[in-house]
């Protein structure tokens, strides 16, 4: 009895869970009644696409994925920041 | 050494399921409470822990190189979450959303 084909199950199944949880949150992006409940909601949705890729890298022993995870998540808050700014200031400069 | 490699197995799916299920609550706050701060406040918190607790899993399984990279991204994570979340709740506050609570207040 092994514990790594448990292990490689659970990081599946653990990636498939969190996808689900993207779609949950993208009722809110959809229907929030104002702006800043839709930055949050994408926000979020950025921080569990990194964690779908650090997933991905495990499952599919990629660990260039990492970088890209890493670029991933400060392109995220770069745009978060960035559209916060607008809707507090209404312009960019 | 098995029996070692047997124990750090169940931490890493104690800690996925613990992360799993922060993620999940963080979410479900997303869509059931009723103002922005609210949901910023939940989901900010819960997503941070539920991401640290994850990548804490898998750097649990890997060598050293990789663990030092998901250590940089836990980091990153740290540092880029609450700062997301605080510049999101100031344009909030900044362009006229009441709290909830000061809402009925005022209503009164």
């Amino acid at each position: 009895m092994s514990t790594a084909g448990i292990l490689d199950f659970s990081y599946s199944l653990g990636a498939v869970l969190v996808m689900l949880m993207i779609f949950l949150s993208l009722i809110r992006a959809l229907a929030g009644p104002t702006a800043p409940d839709r930055v949050a909601a994408i926000n979020i949705m950025g921080t569990k696409t990194l964690i779908i890729i650090t997933l991905i890298a495990r499952i599919y022993g990629q660990e260039y994925f990492l970088d890209i995870a890493m670029v991933y998540a400060l392109m995220s808050f770069v745009t978060t920041v960035g559209i916060a700014k607008y809707l507090e200031k209404g312009a960019l400069d | 050494m098995t029996w070692l490699r047997i124990a750090v197995d169940i931490l890493s799916i104690i800690f996925l399921l613990g992360g799993l299920f922060f993620l999940f609550v963080g979410t479900f706050g997303l869509l059931r409470l009723p103002d922005v701060y609210n949901r910023l406040h939940a989901t900010t918190k819960c997503d941070t822990l539920g991401a640290g607790l994850i990548l804490l899993s898998l750097a649990l399984q890997s060598s050293l190189a990789i663990g030092i990279r998901l250590a940089l991204l836990i980091i990153f994570i740290l540092v880029t979450n609450p700062t997301a979340a605080h510049v999101i709740a100031r344009a909030a506050y900044k362009t006229g959303i009441v709290p909830i609570l000061s809402r009925r207040a005022s209503d009164d």
